[in-house]
């Protein structure tokens, strides 16, 4: 089972981004589950999702403590939550940000999914959309496949500013 | 159709499926999201029923029950404090013998203000008429929905039913859901007592106390009568769409000495516990109860019981607890209380609950030493 955690503020779409994930990791034949922890439902604090990826159906409803990779939307939340809580050894954390971030025991990847966002004018209420261009992101690192992410992108959203963002960020990062 | 979906979606296509007349709802967390999509529903002409929104669950649920009464398929959800303030309408619609059906998204009761997962709303309507299903799965969740329409509309029945599933744990998860068309799997609804304006008839009228009590035997009689029913439609679903149900969902209980006994999402985490403690030797099974009200016969047989127990009668003990000593007195019984108030339980838990089990003594997992 490849189990995935996924750190965002209120109003980031880290819980969408969990179901689109969920939805193209079906879309490649797999069992999916993606489970939102809702907390004080408010924008802007912290929020976390959990995917779950295996082959076999998948009985566990209980929160991720030992995740095979962690996504972080928003890097501020680092200054208040241990986003590395139980991740496992040789784990992999997939940060927001447009400067290379070092942590150590873990292989970092970042990715500039905010300026993505914006330079494809994917704003809604004033704030940059970062789950759809983030699947672009998971794509590449073979969580699931190129095109699923796309499918499950359009199976959600109409505009396809959504898909665009996706194929930018798959383009710009680097494994 | 295969596609991905959570538990009140699932919910919600299910009601598009089962095509009511009357849909009259509150919203309330966690539940909310059900009537929203059913709304969405009628509002695009997917749906051909009228959407009432009221103005609390008391009246969602007289609203119902004067749409039910001319007739007509009903439906309802709710979850919490919204059931309770149904409470008093709960008892006339099965004592009206209507044929409602609800999904009760179950979440615990303030104070503390809690909106997760706990039985306490359901369980306190345990004694007014309704049958009372539990599901584990956003599958679960579609198909019992599809069925609860046929129980509750069968002339021997009804009565109406309500569908319990886990909030937010299974309310706000996406799993895989495979929806159906229904056909004539749910019959046209008949009610023999319906209002007929050509036959003016009172209802609810002053009744003495040996029609009363003759009411209420029949309510009775319909419940021992019901669990033919369910099975009938439990076996006639899974020939038509292909999955199976019964009063319980077993894992590996045939040869074990130990019962994990639950109900709702803990069951599907009890099946991983079990799978560690067969690793470890100890023959383990899980039973999960899926009909809570008609209570199944249990298959327990001088087992060791470990019962998880997600809603509490204080001042006595927990309550699937109770409904399986009532029946089996001599049942050997761990009882834990557990998974209050959304309190996580992990397999790891359920496994460890089971390997330190202290038989015909209670446990209140997080707080008992």
């Amino acid at each position: 089972m490849f189990e995935i955690r996924i750190h965002s503020r209120g109003g980031q779409g880290g819980v969408t981004a969990a179901r689109l994930l969920a939805m193209a990791a079906f879309l490649d034949k797999k069992h999916a589950t993606a489970a939102p922890f809702y907390g004080a439902e408010r924008r802007g604090a912290p929020v976390t999702s959990f995917v779950r990826i295996d082959e076999e159906p998948i009985k566990i409803y209980s929160q991720i403590r030992s995740p095979n990779l962690i996504v972080v939307l928003d890097a501020s939340i680092m200054d208040t939550v241990d986003v590395l809580l139980g991740i496992l050894e040789n784990g992999t954390v997939l940060i927001n940000s447009p400067h290379p971030i070092d942590l150590p025991g873990v292989n970092v990847l970042t990715i500039d999914l905010t300026g993505i966002a914006l330079s494809v004018d994917l704003i809604v209420s004033g704030s940059p959309i970062l789950n759809t261009p983030v699947l672009g992101a998971l794509a590449k690192m073979g969580v699931i496949s190129r095109e699923s992410a796309e499918a499950a992108i359009r199976d959600m959203f109409a505009d396809e500013r959504n898909v665009k963002a996706a194929e930018a960020a798959y383009k710009e990062l680097i494994l | 159709m295969l596609t991905v979906a959570t538990g009140n979606k699932a919910v919600a296509a299910a009601v598009k499926e089962a095509k009511p007349a009357v849909v009259a709802a509150y919203p309330i967390t966690p539940q909310t999201e059900i009537v929203e999509q059913i709304a969405e529903y009628v509002t695009a002409g997917e749906m051909d029923a009228r959407y009432i929104p009221v103005e609390s669950e008391h009246s969602a649920m007289t609203a119902c029950i004067g749409a039910s009464i001319t007739g007509v398929r009903t439906f309802t959800a709710t979850s919490s404090h919204g059931l309770l303030y149904m409470h008093e309408m709960l008892h006339w619609a099965a004592g009206a013998r209507l044929p409602i059906v609800m999904a009760n998204v179950n979440r615990a009761l303030g104070p503390g203000w809690n909106v997760w997962a706990e039985h306490t709303d359901a369980f306190s309507q345990r004694d007014t008429g309704w049958l009372q299903f539990f599901v584990s799965t956003v599958q679960e969740a579609y198909d019992t929905t599809l069925m609860a329409f046929r129980i509750a509309e069968d002339t021997g029945i009804l009565l109406p039913v309500m569908v319990n599933l886990d909030g937010f744990v299974l309310s706000h998860i996406m799993q895989s859901l495979e929806t159906v068309e229904i056909g004539d799997y749910i019959p046209p609804m008949v009610l023999p007592h319906k209002i007929d304006t050509e036959n003016p008839t009172g209802y609810g009228t002053l009744t003495g106390p040996n029609d009363h009590f003759k009411f209420r035997w029949e309510i009775e009689r319909a419940m021992r009568h019901s669990p033919s029913v369910i099975r009938d439609a439990e076996e006639e679903f899974a020939k038509r769409f292909g999955r199976k149900y019964g009063p319980t969902d077993e894992y590996l209980c045939d040869d074990a000495d130990i019962l994990i006994v639950s109900m709702g999402t803990l069951g599907k985490e009890a099946e991983v516990a079990v799978d560690i403690l067969r690793k470890e030797g100890v023959k383990a099974g899980s039973m999960r109860i899926r009909w809570f009200r008609p209570f199944p016969e249990l298959d327990i047989r001088d087992r060791d019981l470990v019962v998880l127990d997600r809603g509490y009668s204080f001042g006595f003990g927990g309550v699937l607890t109770d409904s399986i000593k009532s029946r089996y007195r001599d049942a050997s019984i761990f009882s834990v209380v557990a998974g209050l108030g959304g309190q996580e339980v992990t397999y790891d838990d359920i496994a460890e609950f089971v390997r330190n089990r202290r038989m015909n003594e209670e446990y209140w997992f997080g707080v008992d030493a």
